[in-house]
């Protein structure tokens, strides 16, 4: 490859491009200006996330391409995918800004992690070859793991940090073994060529295929491999936490979907009783192990591991019918997620404190009808109640492994939905019917303005959100 | 034959020594069993054909990262005795673990022996010795084709620069740094205080 072919390639990672030169850019004016420029360098970092994002849309192309080598892979449906996840991630960088300072630990370094945090998705999204997935989920995880112990004072903060990075070095351990043994086995790390080859898989490439695909749900906390997340989301400052359960979650999920269906497209059969297994596992354990939590960001974790359930649904339903259903719910998935971090993020009691448990919700109605009317309308999402986003996303699902015919996971995810609405219902009663046992603080303070905003706005995105429906019909035709 | 020989004594030593260094009692004497397995296992690399690899192991893990283990091991004091603590407690469930797994690597090391490679398939074949050497054919292979991942890997390094800096730099407020302006600035005025104390009183500094 000449150099005059890599530079023909370049037009299409435009928003890598992008990502990468404004993170560049940010960390140095972080560190020529210090901490007085935090505020710059985040609205710097969000405009580059909006650009970037806006970039994908604006140069993706109809047909497949190809890049560097067959590493990468630039399609619909991962330029609609890389969409979203510059846009959560944009949001809950907006709701970084005065967490952080209130916790006095704003340091311009935290947009700077974030931006590149999302190079990393980016590449995972199109990833095209075994290497790709591996530096595409090091690069992400790593500044994950940065972002989780931010506040390393608090000694949670820094266990967060701690667990989570012990844990995913040993979920990346696992993923390159596999991937080890699949080059060792096929020769190649080309998801094109081990799909010629996967058809009659020997057991080594089969053993390779479960430790990327164990590997890969690790990132995105599905049951086996949920244990840090609860502890990690609590630990963790609480706009890292709704970086976590957003973006990256979005990531993985496409990532184990391109792995099936463009690596072991043809050995369909192999897969598909894992991705099912796991689905159930973790849309049970979600829903079930939610019903004891006490604290707001445990449940909220338990609550991605059920939805991670749901989006393994999808990708269970086959490249055929999987694709489209699956960006439209993780898609959804994501805005909403956000939007609930913002609610959270946006309450405190009068001194300041922030508030984490359930029972301290408790009437919040009273004193901040938009607030409770935007948690509410979250919450009614995720459960899946009809005029609004999350019932399409399920709605989707549900079809989608219908049309695959494989009816028992479609039971098992309206058994696990009823389940987990029992505690969404229980918070949104805490919220509207119950006694206020503490005083919040008046009004808000004026630098939370831009949460609440947040909070209002991917509020307002749940009822129209359905129009994503075309999107991502159109994105994710391309695997049939 | 004595490429067989060296390989019988390379792989002996290299599992005799991995096993020292989880099981010796003393956490420097790990450390130099880590380095040796290091070595041996460069050795193996070498009957590979993979000159290389051997020299990068040496030079990265030997070099860098065993002698970094070696600082940690003896600057931190970690109390490894307790450390093994719960080894007994925790040996049947890990040992169950370690047996699959180990039943496991047969099965798939069986499998490799009857699976068949299509050497059209290869990803960038190693060329001949003769041809070329290791170095030059990665070189050639790792600026061009791989050019993405080589970025990508300096990006993955630059997150860690800028994450190890974010989680330890401290700005101290009440420690006392040197200025060099101050002290070169400094004269006979306002340096030195000449009193004159009488006799019997002392001198109010």
């Amino acid at each position: 490859m000449s150099i005059e072919n890599i530079s023909k390639q370049l037009p299409f990672i435009i928003p890598e491009i992008t990502l990468v030169f404004g993170a560049m850019v940010a960390v140095l004016i972080g560190a020529f200006a210090g901490k007085k420029s935090y505020r710059a360098v985040n609205y710097f970092a969000i405009l580059v996330l909006l650009a970037a994002g806006f970039a994908s849309v604006k140069h993706s192309i109809e047909t497949p391409t190809l890049l560097f080598n067959g590493s990468l892979v630039i399609d619909n449906f991962g330029s609609f995918a890389k969409f979203i996840i510059s846009a959560v991630s944009a949001g809950a960088l907006l709701l970084s800004i005065d967490y952080l300072e209130d916790r006095n630990i704003q340091k311009p370094e935290y947009p700077v992690l974030t931006l590149l945090a999302v190079v990393g998705m980016f590449v995972m999204v199109s990833a095209h070859d075994l290497l790709a997935i591996y530096m595409g989920v090091e690069l992400q995880s790593l500044a994950l793991y940065v972002l989780a112990a931010y506040a390393r004072d608090s000694q949670k903060s820094s266990e967060a940090g701690l667990k989570y990075f012990v844990l995913g070095a040993l979920s990346s351990g696992i993923l390159l073994y596999g991937a080890s043994l699949i080059y060792g086995f096929t020769g190649t790390i080309n998801f094109q060529k081990i799909a010629s080859l996967s058809a009659n898989a020997n057991v080594g490439v089969i053993f390779g295929m479960v430790f990327v695909m164990s590997g890969i749900a690790f990132k995105m906390s599905a049951a086996p491999f949920h244990m840090w997340t609860p502890d990690v989301y609590e630990g963790s400052p609480t706009p890292s936490t709704a970086f976590f359960a957003t973006a990256p979650k979005m990531a993985a999920t496409i990532l184990l979907a391109r792995f099936c269906f463009e690596a072991f497209g043809p050995a369909i059969a192999k897969w598909q009783q894992i991705v099912s297994i796991m689905a159930i596992l973790s849309m049970f354990i979600g829903a079930f192990f939610a019903l004891q939590q006490t604290n707001i960001k445990r449940l909220l974790a338990y609550s991605s591991i059920a939805n991670m359930g749901y989006a393994l649904v999808a990708i269970a339903a086959g490249p055929v019918f999987g694709p489209s259903a699956l960006l439209m719910f993780v898609s959804i998935y994501a805005l909403s997620g956000v939007g609930m971090f913002a609610v959270v993020l946006s309450l405190r009691s009068e001194d300041g404190r922030k508030i984490e448990s359930i029972p301290s919700l408790a009437g919040i109605s009273r004193k901040h009808p938009m607030i409770a009317i935007a948690f509410t309308m979250f919450l009614f999402s995720v459960m899946g109640i009809p005029p609004l986003a999350g019932f399409w996303g399920k709605f989707e699902v549900i079809k989608s492994v219908w049309n695959g015919s494989h009816l028992y996971l479609a039971i098992a995810l309206i058994l696990a939905s009823v389940v987990s609405a029992f505690y969404y219902l229980r918070i949104i009663k805490t919220v509207w019917f119950d006694e206020p046992k503490m005083e919040f603080a008046g009004g808000l303070a004026a630098t939370s303005i831009s949460v609440k905003g947040t909070a209002i706005l991917f509020a307002l995105l749940m009822p129209f959100i359905g129009l994503l429906y075309t999107a991502t019909l159109v994105a994710g035709n391309m695997f049939k | 034959m004595i490429s067989i020989a060296a390989f019988w004594i390379l792989s002996a030593v290299a599992v005799i020594s991995a096993l020292m260094v989880v099981s010796a009692r003393n956490p420097v004497h790990s450390v130099l069993f880590l380095i040796l397995t290091f070595f041996t296992t460069a050795g193996l690399f070498v009957l590979l054909g993979a000159e290389y690899l051997a020299m990068l192991l040496i030079v990265v893990y030997v070099g860098a990262v065993a002698v970094l283990f070696l600082f940690v091991v003896m600057m931190l004091d970690i109390d490894f005795v307790e450390l093994k603590q719960g080894f007994m407690r925790y040996l049947p469930i890990g040992g169950l673990v370690a047996l699959i797994l180990f039943g496991m690597f047969i099965m798939v090391t069986s499998a490799r022996i009857e699976a068949k490679i299509d050497p059209n398939m290869l990803a960038s074949p190693t060329p001949d010795v003769s041809i070329t050497s290791n170095a030059k054919a990665i070189g050639e292979i790792l600026y061009t084709n791989y050019i993405l991942f080589f970025q990508l890997a300096g990006l993955v390094l630059f997150v860690a620069m800028v994450g190890a800096i974010v989680l330890t730099l401290q700005h101290r407020q009440n420690v006392k740094r040197q200025s060099v302006t101050a002290q070169t600035a400094r004269n006979r005025k306002t340096g030195v205080e000449i009193a004159k104390p009488k006799t019997g009183e002392g001198v109010s500094l």
